[in-house]
């Protein structure tokens, strides 16, 4: 239980919207940027993502290979661990189901390790990545992904913390085992449900 | 097997202290009742709780250099419409107990072992000052650059204390009477002419100070790899 803060009320929160999960507010229409790296220049001529490890064909798509899959959108929140969330978000790219069903996991794949091209990396059960829950994005409100929110594109994964979607990411790798990622290694939930504010290691 | 960056639960911190830094900053020293080693560049989230059981959480970066004390010092910004942080300046008082959890953070960090260059922007010097305390306090400043960006002579955290030969302090708006560098934002030459190749850049501001910064650095074959960075949102 959490103690009382002397003098503390909070805002007024008669109408806390229900799309917001615990510990959480509304960005409203600002959207933070927060990374722990330098912000690459990526050319869409280079880009490339990849499906690799315990698959039955290890597939790498470029810009123009990836553009060519059928499209796919999320309309709908999105979760940053520290704190903040913003709702009304319309992203379009690829599910990574489409990804997956062309590199065929094997069936002793259990999870991935999502990589960016920064060297980001960030773990993620395959559950979580399949049945209509990720995508690799490029769009967002309609608009090219800025770079500062991970463009050319980023992972989604939209429920779940934000680091979880990782910017300029170039790739997943299918693992039959768990491992940690860059936050995770760091203090961070693995798994980062903010409906269950697994925030840290340890919650 | 306990993984050294696992932060605490919740504990309680006595507010000890409360002193202006700036016109709209104050730095809060906070009393542990279970002391816990950080290292410096890590940061706490302070949790307020209202009657009905609604919280605000939010992460502030300790100032202070591990030193072995429980006390801590967070400096906090306020912001108008920050939920935690106009409670802390307008509200709190010493005395009271507010729920803490940390340290958290393993990456952002200096262990006081390596050379470091330190570039922070407005309140984004505070996980800076921890390492330059860090340094100074084990005697080893030598491996330290710090360069802060801030509005005026005014708006400058920890001013009694933080001018030394390894720091610079570059003015964007005002200067001080007796400076030769115009006021501006950072550039190239605000940063060391040569710097040891082991070096790791900490970068620690908004979005827009932490990309020129980062820009600066690769400019000057700083590579990305030995940057870190972190960025103030509207953390309220």
């Amino acid at each position: 239980m959490s103690k009382l803060t002397r003098g503390f009320m909070g805002r007024s929160r008669g109408t806390r919207d229900p799309r917001l999960p615990p510990g959480q507010y509304d960005a409203g229409r600002s959207w933070p940027v927060l990374n722990a790296e330098a912000t690459p220049k990526l050319s869409t001529a280079d880009w490339t993502f990849s499906v690799e490890g315990l698959t039955e064909q290890p597939t790498t798509w470029t810009w123009d290979e990836i553009h060519a899959l059928p499209p796919s959108t999320y309309d709908g929140a999105i979760h940053c661990v520290t704190t903040w969330s913003k709702f009304d978000m319309m992203f379009a790219g690829v599910s990574v189901d489409t990804l997956l069903e062309i590199a065929r996991p094997l069936p002793t794949a259990t999870h991935v390790m999502a990589f960016s091209h920064t060297g980001y990396t960030t773990n993620l059960p395959l559950a979580d990545v399949t049945g209509g829950k990720a995508w690799v994005a490029w769009e967002v409100d309609g608009e090219t992904l800025p770079v500062d929110h991970g463009g050319p594109a980023r992972l989604l994964v939209p429920h779940l913390y934000f680091w979880k979607s990782a910017k300029w990411v170039a790739g997943l790798t299918l693992m039959d085992h768990d491992e940690p990622g860059f936050w995770e290694r760091n203090g961070y939930h693995d798994r980062g449900d903010p409906w269950l504010e697994q925030r840290y290691q340890g919650d | 097997m306990v993984d050294p960056t696992t932060p605490s639960t919740w504990q309680t911190a006595t507010v000890v202290r409360i002193a202006p830094e700036t016109g709209n900053a104050k730095t809060f020293t906070l009393r542990l009742e279970r002391p816990t080693p950080h290292r410096a560049g890590q940061h706490y989230v302070i949790r307020l709780t209202a009657p009905d059981g609604y919280t605000a959480s939010r992460s502030y970066s300790v100032a202070s250099a591990p030193d072995g004390s429980a006390e801590l010092d967070f400096t906090v910004e306020r912001l108008a419409d920050g939920e935690v942080s106009t409670f802390l300046h307008d509200v709190a008082e010493p005395g009271d107990e507010l729920e803490v959890r940390g340290p958290i953070g393993g990456w952002f960090v200096w262990e006081g072992e390596t050379p470091a260059l330190l570039i922070g922007g407005g309140s984004g010097v505070v996980p800076l000052m921890a390492m330059l305390r860090l340094a100074r306090r084990t005697g080893r400043s030598h491996l330290v650059r710090l360069v802060v960006s801030t509005r005026s002579p005014e708006d400058l955290y920890y001013a009694a204390e933080l001018p030394g030969p390894e720091t610079t302090i570059v003015y964007t708006r005002t200067n001080p009477p007796d400076l030769a560098r115009p006021a501006g934002r950072l550039v190239a030459s605000d940063l060391p002419d040569s710097l040891d190749p082991a070096t790791v850049a900490y970068v620690c501001g908004s979005d827009g100070f932490a990309n020129t910064a980062t820009d600066i650095l690769i400019g000057s074959g700083v590579p990305a790899s030995s940057i870190r960075v972190e960025r103030f949102g509207p953390s309220g």
